[in-house]
């Protein structure tokens, strides 16, 4: 038996193949306005979230901590603020937090690896090796970091000790849940929201939720221009 | 050298004076007394062996929090074959060491070694803690 250089190198291939292990899921969140806006004052989502992660309140605006929260249309979709828009979406309210970008411009700047890009998509935060520069809060375009300018635990109203609260001088943002993904339960928010209004997926499962509903209804993303590629999908 | 007797007494104050805190140590027989620890009831073994605990627990917290946070690797595989879940507040503190201040802080104390920034960050849990990854009521 001879062996040819286009079968010697097909069985090569073929064997790498089948090696390499299955792409990684691709989280990704899809949040419905409409049924966000059902009840305008609910906020059960930021406090579910800000409860887990030890978020602290802090009353100075310029001090304040965030990971999800509400802003104006206009700020959260500025391309999309145009002249003639319906007056009443100009004042809605839009759910915002971490876009977990695609090349989110965060990890390009960080100068210890303190953020960065999982396989899964999660842009990860290493509070241990943040060393405050504060490079990642000027390259979010979208404001989903927060610094803590002041020590945060006197002002946490009930730590949950289950998860860590930040020192003085480290920024932070939404993870995503990771910790809660890790013990196969869905973000905090997701499961704050009475109305199902956010659903959290695998965008590289076509049968998932999130895949379903942005295959169904047209869906807008923050910012897209900047080339970030943002993970959160707003339905339209 | 008329002033040995001045010079060589001057020289046994000065040690006396210098050696003070081992003597007095010695004295009220405090030398030998290592922290007074108190070790969990309920656990014998701790995930590796005591000797590396005791030299060398902050090297396994370090690898600990490098596989969790960056390698995504949960769960520990002690030199016993027993498994943990790799936390520092739900496996240290809330399983064995209950008491951070009669167990990590008296042995700190001890060596002079201060308080760690651990816990500048991490959590000593509460006796009624929330359950694990609960939303918390």
């Amino acid at each position: 038996m001879t062996i040819h250089r286009r079968g010697f190198l097909c069985t090569l291939a073929l064997a790498a193949n089948s090696s390499a292990q299955a792409p990684a899921k691709r989280w990704a969140m899809v949040i419905d306005p409409q049924k966000c806006l059902k009840d305008k004052g609910c906020t059960k989502c930021i406090e579910a979230c800000h409860k887990t992660h030890n978020v602290p309140a802090l009353a100075e605006a310029r001090h304040q901590v965030k990971w999800i929260w509400k802003e104006p249309f206009g700020h959260a979709f500025p391309s999309e603020q145009g002249e003639h828009v319906r007056e009443e979406l100009k004042h809605q309210p839009v759910l915002v937090f971490c876009n977990h970008c695609d090349e989110p411009p965060c990890v390009r700047v960080c100068p210890t690896q303190a953020t960065w890009k999982r396989a899964d998509g999660i842009v990860m935060m290493d509070w241990h090796r943040c060393i405050g520069c504060r490079y990642c809060i000027a390259g979010c375009p979208y404001g989903s970091r927060s610094f803590n300018w002041v020590d945060p635990r006197p002002h946490i109203r009930q730590i949950n000790t289950d998860f860590p609260t930040r020192a003085k001088g480290v920024v932070e943002k939404c993870t995503f849940c990771e910790e809660r993904l890790a013990q196969g339960q869905p973000p905090a928010c997701v499961e704050a929201c009475p109305e199902k209004a956010l659903v959290f997926g695998d965008l590289r499962d076509p049968q998932s939720e999130a895949r379903k509903l942005l295959r169904a209804r047209f869906s807008i993303r923050r910012k897209p221009e900047l080339g970030t590629k943002p993970e959160i999908y707003y339905l339209v | 050298m008329r002033d040995r007797p001045i010079i060589f007494g001057g020289l046994m104050v000065f040690l006396g004076l210098a050696t003070f805190p081992i003597w007095y140590n010695v004295a009220a027989g405090k030398t030998s007394r290592g922290p007074d620890i108190k070790l969990p009831a309920q656990e014998k073994e701790c995930v590796a062996a005591t000797d590396y605990m005791r030299s060398s627990h902050m090297d396994l917290l370090v690898e600990w929090r490098e596989q969790v946070v960056r390698q995504h690797v949960r769960r520990f595989t002690a030199f016993n074959g027993r498994n943990y879940n790799i936390s520092l507040t739900g496996t240290c503190l809330k399983q064995c060491h209950t008491s951070k201040a009669d167990f990590c802080d008296r042995c700190h104390d001890y060596a002079g070694a201060g308080t760690p920034y651990c816990w500048d960050c991490h959590n000593e849990p509460r006796p009624a803690a929330t359950v694990a990854h609960r939303l918390p009521q």
